[in-house]
């Protein structure tokens, strides 16, 4: 029972730790609730999807399908990040100043909120279809019993679920005047972490040149599967081994996302700052 | 004279190609990989070609290769790894980890 509750709760971690940080970033914005359900909910469908496809993608681009499906699932989930993060720029004041007003929530974050909902469809889909696979793999081999599989599997989810909620409740804690600025860089982190990732991809298909493989290693420190390592892997996008690719790739997310949310910043207060005219 | 240069860069293309070309095949059998250890080139591009002759899943993973891939039942996929510099990189089968093991050694 504890090797599948280990499993699943490894699958489970990423996507309840996204699921926590963006339920906090979107605080204040109406009808999140709804949009994060819808996003869950597309992601498990879609899990099911790919699990059952996995053969038909792997044969897809001579046998680097399941790489270059990654890779595009990943770097969907950066552009929606960004997306966040330069949308906060243009209306971080505004949610912080309606957030200290109970009841009151930002209107037009709709379709910021779609966004959002896209991000976590996604990064369910990702681990959850692993945790069908190796599930229905496990219920296929006979060699546990199907109570065990399915009491193990909800274990792990549970555990996973449990980290998610600390994650969440521990930012709410964080006063409003640091917040968003807190949730902001914590989803470009994020979002540099996923494009880390999907370089990795692009290596493992040969479709870009590794640079140095690794840059530097510090498995024997804190691999990357250890609890603080998948956590830390997670948020700020920790590996342990990484090449020198994989850094450019992240390196590069950091500084677009940043750049780009200091222009509109920078745009939107002299629009503010301008006369205005009939 | 830009042209020339294209050309003469386009003619060292194929040669990345084949330099690729060196692989390697593992067996994933009632969750074990055979051979268990492979032995390939320092500082080279190496293509392992992993073959699930299972009929359950197997994730092929190694935190020091920095790979992870999943291998379909009774179907082969292929990993590229490296260049490497000279070590022990071990791999494993995260589906069936107390089997599954293995070690890519550079030399």
């Amino acid at each position: 029972m504890f090797g599948p509750a280990i499993i699943i709760f490894r699958e489970t971690l990423e996507a309840a730790l996204v699921l926590g940080i963006v339920a906090a970033a979107t605080r204040g914005v109406d009808r999140r609730g709804l949009w994060l359900c819808l996003g869950v909910l597309a992601g498990l469908i879609g899990s099911a999807v790919i699990a059952g496809l996995t053969e038909t993608i792997a044969h897809l681009a001579d046998g680097s399908g399941q790489e270059l499906f990654n890779a595009a699932v990943l770097g969907v989930a950066v552009l929606m990040l960004a997306w966040h993060h330069i949308w906060m720029a243009s209306h971080g004041a505004e949610l912080a100043r309606d957030a200290r007003h109970l009841g009151t929530a930002v209107k037009d974050g709709q379709r910021e909120l779609s966004a959002i909902a896209i991000l976590v469809a996604l990064t369910v889909l990702r681990e959850g279809a692993e945790s069908v696979l190796f599930l229905h793999g496990m219920a296929m081999g006979g060699s546990s019993s199907l109570t065990d599989i399915f009491a193990g599997g909800a274990l792990g989810l549970a555990g996973g679920a449990v980290i998610g909620m600390i994650m969440y409740l521990g930012l709410m804690r964080i006063p409003l005047r640091w917040f968003f600025s807190v949730t902001g860089a914590l989803l470009v982190l994020l979002a540099a972490g996923l494009a880390g990732q999907m370089a990795r991809f692009l290596i493992q298909a040969d479709l870009i040149p590794a640079l140095a493989t690794p840059l530097w290693d510090t498995t024997s420190l804190l691999p990357t599967k250890s609890l603080l390592g998948s956590i830390l892997h997670v948020l700020i996008g920790y590996e342990s081994a990484p090449s020198g690719m994989q850094i450019l790739f992240y390196a590069g997310t950091l500084a677009i996302i940043i750049g780009c949310s200091a222009l509109v910043k920078r745009h939107q207060s002299e629009q503010l700052l301008k006369p205005t005219q009939a | 004279m830009n042209f020339r240069a294209l050309f003469a860069a386009l003619l060292f293309v194929p040669l990345c190609g084949f330099a690729a070309d060196t692989e390697f095949t593992i067996v994933i059998k009632d969750h074990h990989f055979v051979p268990s250890e492979i032995r390939v080139p320092v500082g080279q591009k190496v293509k392992l070609i992993v073959e699930n002759q299972d009929a359950t899943p197997e994730e092929f993973e190694s935190h020091e290769l920095n790979r992870e891939k999943i291998i379909a039942p009774k179907s082969k996929a292929s990993i590229f790894i490296g260049p490497l510099k000279a070590g022990k990189y071990p791999f494993f089968g995260e589906f069936n980890q107390a089997t599954a093991r293995g070690v890519v050694i550079a030399e």
